[in-house]
C-alpha cells in the first residue's frame, strides 16, 4: 500500500512567520495545463497593511546591520535555494532541463547581488570637493520600505527585483506573481532558514489588482516597483496613488531577467545622503 | 540710540537697467506673451518693478517646439563644445555679478549681501562645475555614452530664483538636454537678464527658452508630451500635484520639495558657532529655505543657556532695506507668503507655544515680518510639522540622544537636518540614523555645486549638484 | 556662580576640569562669523565716528630693541596731537626702561602709560623677575602692565601655574591696570583661546590681549571675536567686566573698524570705549588719520602730510 503524501499548505510569509490570510480566502492555483496544484492564501489590503508593519519594524534593524552582514545572508539564501534545487525544479513546473537552469540562474543572482552589498556605496557613494573647508561625503542609503508587484517570471523573476531592493537595507513587501505564487512561499520558506531577520521580505499571494492599489497608497510605503504590473491602467492608477507621498516608482518595462541586471534596481532605491563637517582644529 | 550706530549703506540700483516690460525668451529672440501681462513688484516697497508676459499654453507649446528643435544640435555637439558654452556663461555671470545681485535683491527682497555673497557666486559656481562635466560624462559611471533625455521642462521657486535656475539649466545643458524654464511669478526678472547673458554668450537659439507666468503656466510646461523631462523646485503640495500629473508619462522627474528640517544641538556644543548655525539656518534668506532649520531640537540639559544666547544673538540682527549692505534679513517676498507667515505663527500662539521677537522696527511699506522664535513647542503643534517657509524657529527639547533621532525623524519630510556636538563618534551615529538627504554637522546652510542637494520622503526625489545630479537628465 | 568661581582655581585638577569644561570653539564657524562681521559696510558719519573712536582706543605701541628716550618722546607728543581735531590716543606703551621717559612727557595729559613686563615677549624668565620687572614699571610711573602669559606652562597643561602668576603679577600692580597678554598666535588653537582667556580673567587680569605683535599670527578678527565672547560671558558669570585688545597686524582703518564691529555686535556698547577696548599698533594711527582727513575734505590724503614718529 502506497503512503498518502503530507500536502503542503501554502500561507503568506509576514515579520519572519507563516500566517494565513486574516480574511480566510484562498484560491486555487493551477499548472500551465489546468490541473490543480494547491490553493494559495489570498491575502487581503489588511494582509498587505500587516506586511508594510512587519517591514517598518524591520528596516531599523536591516538597515542598521553591516553590508557584510547583509552580503553574508544574501550569500546563505543562495545556499540554501542551492539545497532545494530539484524541490523548485519541480515546482516551476517547466521541461526538467528548462526548470534546472532557471532555478541556478536564480541562485547565481544572489549570489551576485550577496557581493553588491559592500561594494554599491564605493560605487555609488562620491567624495565631494567642495569650495570650503568641508569634508563631504555622498553616500547611498536604504530608501525604507518597498512595495514590490513582482513579474511572472516566478522565481528568477521574483529573486531579481527582490535581491536588489533588500541587499542595500530596504525591506520589501512582495506580491508574489498571481498565477504562480507557489515558489514564492517555497523561497519564503529558504528566507525564513537563511538568518534573513523576519519582515524583511513579506510575500503576499493573491491578486495583483486588488493589493497593489493599496500598497501604492500606502503612507508608510517610501517606494513601488510596479515590474509585475501588466495591465497599464492598474500601473497608471498605482502610480498616481504612489504621488500622495511621492514614492519612487520603478516603472514596469520589458526586462530581460537573463541579462546583466546592472545597478539601476539596487540605485531605484538607494537614497543619497550627504554630509558635511568643518575641517578646523 | 547705540553708540556705534551704522549710517545707511545701500547698494546702487543704478547697476540695474529696468525695463517697463518684459517678454518671453522663445528660440534666441524675446517675444510678445499671448497671455494677459503681470507686475512684479519690489517686496520691500511694493513698488512696481515692470509689466511681465504671462506665456499661454500655445506660448509654452512655442517654446517646447523651439527647444525640441534645438535638441539635435546641441546634443550633437562635441561635449567639450557645450562645456565652452557653459564656461562662457559662467563668466559673464561673474563680470555681471553686481547687476545679477542687485536685481535679485530688489525682485526678491533678499538682502543684498547675501545675494551678493551667496546666490551669486553659487550660480557662476554651479554653471563652472556642469560645464566641466559635460566633456566627462562618459567617465561619470553610466555607461560609455549616456545619452541627454531631450527637452527638459523646469520649474522653480521664488526663493533663490538665480541660484534655482543655476541648478537646473545647468546640468541640463552640460548633458545635451534643451530647456523649457519657468521662473516663479513673482521673479521673473533675474531669469530674463539670463537670457541676455545667453544671447551674450551666443548659444544656439532654443537651448535655453524662458517662460514666465503663474501656476497655469507652469502646468503647461510640465504636462506638454514633448517634454522628456520635469524638474520641479517648490511646495510638496505642488510636487506632489505633478507627480500625479505625468503618472505614466514615462517622463523623467526630479522634485525638489518642502523640508522640516530638525537642527539639533547638543550640549556639549560649541554654543557660540551653534547659535550662529542656529541662526543662519532660520533667518537665512528670511527662513525662505526649503531646507531651513525650522525646528530647533535643543538638549533640555542647555535649553536656558542656549535661548538665552540665541536672544541676545538675535537682537542684533538688522533688518530692513535689502539693498543695504549691513540688512540681515530682507523683506519676505510676496503678501501671500506674508500671510501664510502670520496665519501659521497665530496658530503657535493659539496652540500653547510662546511666541518671543527681539525689538524690531517693521518698515512701514512692503512686506515684512520680525526673526521670531516659538518655545514651548511640541510636536503635535502645527508650527512643528508644518513648513512655514518664513523667520520663524519652533524650539522643542530633548534628553538623550534617541530620542533626539527620534524627534527629528518624526515628519513626512527629509530634505536636511543639523547636528551640533563636538563629540566625533556621536556626530557620525546620529547623521547615519537622521532620514535626511543633507546633513550638515557643526554647520547649516551650506551649499556647493559639488555637492548632491535632494531629500528623503516628502522633501522629494532625486539629487541636483555633484555627479549624482547628472542623473537626472541622462538616459539612464 | 561667583562661589563656584572662586573655587576652580582652588588645584590644578579643578581649574583644567573648569577650563575644559567651556563650550568648545570650531574654528570654520568662528572664521565665517568673523569674516561676516568684517563685510559690514561701514560709511559715512558711520565711519567719522568709529575713526574717532579708533584713534581714542590706540596703545601706540614702540617695542623696538632700538628704542630710545628720542623715539618715545616723539611718540609720546604724536600721542598727545594726533591731529587737527583728532582725539588723543588712549596710551602710548613701552618697555620698562623707558617708562619714566614716557611718564614724564604724558604727565597730567590723561593719556596712559602702558608697560610691557614679564620677560616680554617670551614670559621665559622665573617669577621672581616678572613681579620685580612689573613692580619697577609701576613704580616708574606705569598706569598699565601688559604681561605675557607663560604659554609652555600653558600648552603643557599647567594651568595653575599660569594661574598663579598672573595673580602674583596682578599683586605686583598695585593700581595699575593689569592686562594679560595671550598670544594667541602660540596657543594654537580657539579653544586655547578660550580657555587661555577665562584662566586670565579668573586669575585677576583687567584686560585680555591678544599678541606681543612678535609672532604671527598676531591679532585676528576671530581670536578677536573669541575673547569678546570670553568678556561678555565672564561679566554674565561674575558680573566683573574685563576689557579686550587686539594688538599686532592692525594696520589699516578698515582693520580697525573689523575690530570695532566685532565689539558692537558680539559685546555690546558697554565695550565701545578705551576703558574697556584697546588696538594695540603704532602705524595704525597715520592711517585713521588719513582716512579722518579724506571724510574731512573729500580728498585722499598723502602720506607726506602725516608726521612719522
Amino acid at each position: 500500500m502506497s503512503r498518502l503524501a503530507v500536502r503542503k499548505t501554502y500561507k503568506l510569509y509576514i515579520g519572519g512567520a507563516f500566517p494565513r490570510s486574516e480574511s480566510g480566502r484562498s484560491y486555487p492555483v493551477t499548472s500551465p495545463k489546468g490541473d490543480f496544484l494547491a490553493n494559495a492564501s489570498r491575502a487581503s489590503r489588511k494582509d498587505a497593511r500587516d506586511a508594510v508593519s512587519a517591514a517598518r519594524k524591520a528596516f531599523p534593524g536591516w538597515s542598521g546591520a553591516t553590508a557584510y552582514n547583509r552580503g553574508q545572508i544574501l550569500y546563505r539564501i543562495a545556499e540554501m535555494l542551492e539545497g532545494r534545487r530539484a524541490q523548485f525544479a519541480d515546482e516551476l513546473g517547466l521541461g526538467k532541463k528548462a526548470a534546472l537552469e532557471s532555478v541556478d540562474a536564480a541562485i547565481d543572482r544572489l549570489v551576485w547581488y550577496a557581493g553588491w552589498s559592500d561594494k554599491i556605496a564605493s560605487v555609488h557613494g562620491t567624495a565631494n570637493p567642495v569650495a570650503g573647508p568641508y569634508f563631504n561625503l555622498s553616500t547611498p542609503e536604504p530608501t525604507g520600505v518597498v512595495a514590490v508587484v513582482a513579474p511572472a517570471e516566478p522565481l528568477l523573476g521574483l529573486v531579481s527585483v527582490v535581491a536588489p531592493v533588500i541587499v542595500t537595507g530596504n525591506t520589501c513587501v512582495v506580491v508574489a506573481a498571481e498565477r504562480t505564487p507557489l515558489p514564492a512561499i517555497t523561497l519564503a520558506e529558504v528566507l525564513a532558514t537563511s538568518d534573513l531577520p523576519g519582515g524583511v521580505v513579506n510575500i503576499l499571494t493573491g491578486h495583483q489588482a486588488e493589493l497593489a492599489p493599496w500598497l501604492a497608497a500606502h503612507m508608510d510605503v517610501n517606494a513601488l516597483d510596479l515590474t509585475g504590473v501588466t495591465d497599464p491602467d492598474l500601473a497608471l492608477r498605482c502610480e498616481q496613488e504612489a504621488a500622495a507621498n511621492l514614492k519612487r516608482v520603478v516603472r514596469p518595462s520589458g526586462d530581460d531577467w537573463a541579462a546583466d541586471p546592472g545597478t539601476g534596481r539596487m540605485t531605484a532605491f538607494l537614497e543619497t545622503k550627504t554630509v558635511w563637517h568643518p575641517m578646523g582644529v | 540710540m547705540s553708540i556705534f550706530e551704522y549710517a545707511p549703506a545701500p547698494e546702487s540700483r543704478d547697476v540695474v537697467d529696468l525695463k517697463p516690460s518684459y517678454g518671453l525668451f522663445v528660440g534666441g529672440e524675446f517675444v510678445d506673451g499671448s497671455g494677459p501681462s503681470f507686475k512684479t513688484v519690489n517686496p520691500a516697497t511694493e513698488e512696481t518693478l515692470a509689466e511681465v508676459a504671462t506665456a499661454s499654453s500655445d506660448d509654452v507649446d512655442r517654446a517646447v517646439q523651439a527647444a525640441r528643435k534645438a535638441f539635435d544640435a546641441w546634443s550633437g555637439l562635441p561635449g567639450g563644445e557645450r562645456a565652452k558654452y557653459l564656461f562662457r556663461i559662467a563668466r559673464i555671470i561673474q563680470e555681471r555679478a553686481r547687476e545679477l545681485a542687485v536685481l535679485e535683491s530688489l525682485d526678491n527682497g533678499k538682502p543684498i549681501r547675501e545675494a551678493r555673497d551667496v546666490d551669486v557666486p553659487l550660480v557662476a559656481a554651479h554653471f563652472f562645475y556642469y560645464a566641466g562635466w559635460a566633456d566627462k560624462l562618459s567617465y561619470a559611471g553610466f555607461g560609455p555614452d549616456p545619452r541627454p533625455l531631450g527637452v527638459a521642462g523646469q520649474v522653480i521657486p521664488w526663493n533663490f530664483p538665480l541660484l534655482m535656475l543655476a541648478w537646473k539649466i545647468a546640468p541640463a545643458l552640460a548633458c545635451g538636454n534643451t530647456v523649457v524654464l519657468k521662473p516663479a511669478e513673482t521673479t521673473p526678472l533675474t531669469a530674463l537678464l539670463f537670457a541676455e547673458i545667453c544671447l551674450q554668450a551666443e548659444l544656439p537659439p532654443g537651448v535655453v527658452n524662458i517662460v514666465t507666468g503663474a501656476g497655469e503656466t507652469g502646468a503647461a510646461v510640465v504636462a506638454h508630451p514633448d517634454v522628456a523631462k520635469v524638474a520641479f523646485t517648490g511646495s510638496t503640495d505642488v510636487g506632489r500635484t505633478i507627480a500625479r500629473t505625468i503618472a505614466g508619462s514615462g517622463k523623467k522627474l526630479t522634485l525638489e520639495l518642502g523640508g522640516k528640517a530638525a537642527n539639533i544641538v547638543f550640549e556639549d556644543a560649541a554654543l557660540d558657532q551653534a547659535v550662529e548655525g542656529i541662526v543662519n539656518g532660520i533667518f537665512f534668506n528670511q527662513g525662505h529655505v526649503c531646507c531651513a532649520g525650522s525646528r530647533l531640537l535643543v538638549q533640555e540639559s542647555i535649553q536656558d543657556e542656549l535661548l538665552t544666547m540665541l536672544k541676545r544673538r538675535l537682537a542684533t540682527l538688522r533688518l530692513g532695506d535689502p539693498l543695504d549692505k549691513n540688512t540681515d534679513i530682507g523683506a519676505i517676498n510676496s503678501a501671500e507668503q506674508l500671510a501664510r507667515i502670520r496665519r501659521l505663527s497665530e496658530s503657535g500662539e493659539a496652540e500653547g507655544a510662546e511666541r518671543w521677537s527681539p525689538a524690531c522696527e517693521l518698515p512701514e511699506r512692503g512686506y515684512w515680518f520680525p526673526p521670531t522664535l516659538f518655545t514651548g513647542v511640541a510636536q503635535s503643534h502645527r508650527i512643528a510639522r508644518e513648513e512655514i517657509f518664513g523667520p520663524v524657529l519652533s524650539v522643542l527639547t530633548f534628553r538623550t540622544p534617541a530620542e533626539a533621532v527620534e524627534k527629528a525623524n518624526n515628519t513626512p519630510y527629509g530634505l536636511s537636518a543639523g547636528i551640533w556636538t563636538e563629540k566625533g563618534s556621536r556626530i557620525l551615529w546620529m547623521a547615519d540614523k537622521l532620514r535626511a538627504g543633507v546633513v550638515w554637522a557643526n554647520t547649516f546652510n551650506r551649499f556647493d555645486p559639488a555637492s548632491p542637494f535632494g531629500g528623503y520622503k516628502e522633501s522629494g526625489y532625486g539629487r541636483e549638484g555633484g555627479l549624482r545630479g547628472l542623473e537626472a537628465y541622462l538616459d539612464v | 556662580m561667583t562661589t563656584s568661581l572662586a573655587d576652580v582655581a582652588s588645584s590644578g585638577a579643578t581649574l583644567r576640569a573648569f577650563l575644559h569644561g567651556l563650550p568648545g570653539v570650531d574654528r570654520v564657524g568662528a572664521d565665517q562669523r568673523a569674516a561676516m562681521l568684517g563685510s559690514r559696510s561701514i560709511k559715512t558719519t558711520a565711519k567719522a565716528r568709529a575713526i574717532d573712536l579708533a584713534i581714542s582706543m590706540v596703545d601706540l605701541t614702540t617695542l623696538e630693541g632700538a628704542d630710545t628716550p628720542g623715539k618715545v618722546r616723539a611718540l609720546c607728543a604724536k600721542a598727545l596731537h594726533p591731529g587737527e581735531g583728532a582725539p588723543r590716543v588712549a596710551a602710548v606703551c613701552v618697555y620698562p626702561d623707558l617708562v619714566p621717559v614716557a611718564a614724564q612727557a604724558l604727565a597730567g595729559s590723561g593719556v596712559k602709560v602702558a608697560s610691557v613686563a614679564t620677560a616680554f615677549p617670551s614670559g621665559r624668565s622665573s617669577l621672581e623677575v616678572k613681579v620685580s620687572e612689573t613692580k619697577l614699571a609701576v613704580a616708574a610711573g606705569a598706569d598699565e602692565i601688559d604681561m605675557v602669559i607663560d604659554r609652555g606652562a600653558f600648552l603643557a597643561g599647567d594651568h595653575l601655574k599660569v594661574y598663579e602668576e598672573i595673580q602674583a603679577v596682578k599683586a605686583a600692580c598695585g593700581e595699575a591696570h593689569l592686562k594679560v597678554i595671550l598670544e594667541t598666535g602660540e596657543l594654537a588653537t580657539y579653544d586655547n583661546v578660550r580657555r587661555a582667556s577665562w584662566l586670565a580673567m579668573l586669575a585677576g587680569g583687567d584686560f585680555i590681549k591678544t599678541s606681543t605683535g612678535k609672532v604671527s599670527p598676531a591679532a585676528t578678527l576671530p581670536v578677536t571675536l573669541i575673547m569678546l565672547e570670553a568678556v561678555r560671558d565672564f561679566r554674565d558669570a561674575t558680573g566683573r567686566q574685563v576689557g579686550v585688545k587686539p594688538a599686532g597686524g592692525i594696520r589699516t582703518t578698515k582693520d580697525a573698524i573689523k575690530n570695532l564691529v566685532l565689539v558692537n555686535e558680539t559685546a555690546g556698547d558697554d565695550w565701545l570705549s578705551p576703558d574697556w577696548f584697546r588696538l594695540g599698533a603704532s602705524s595704525l594711527l597715520n592711517d585713521l588719520l588719513m582716512q579722518r582727513q579724506k571724510l574731512a575734505t573729500g580728498r585722499y590724503a598723502g602720506p607726506d602730510y602725516f608726521t612719522l614718529d
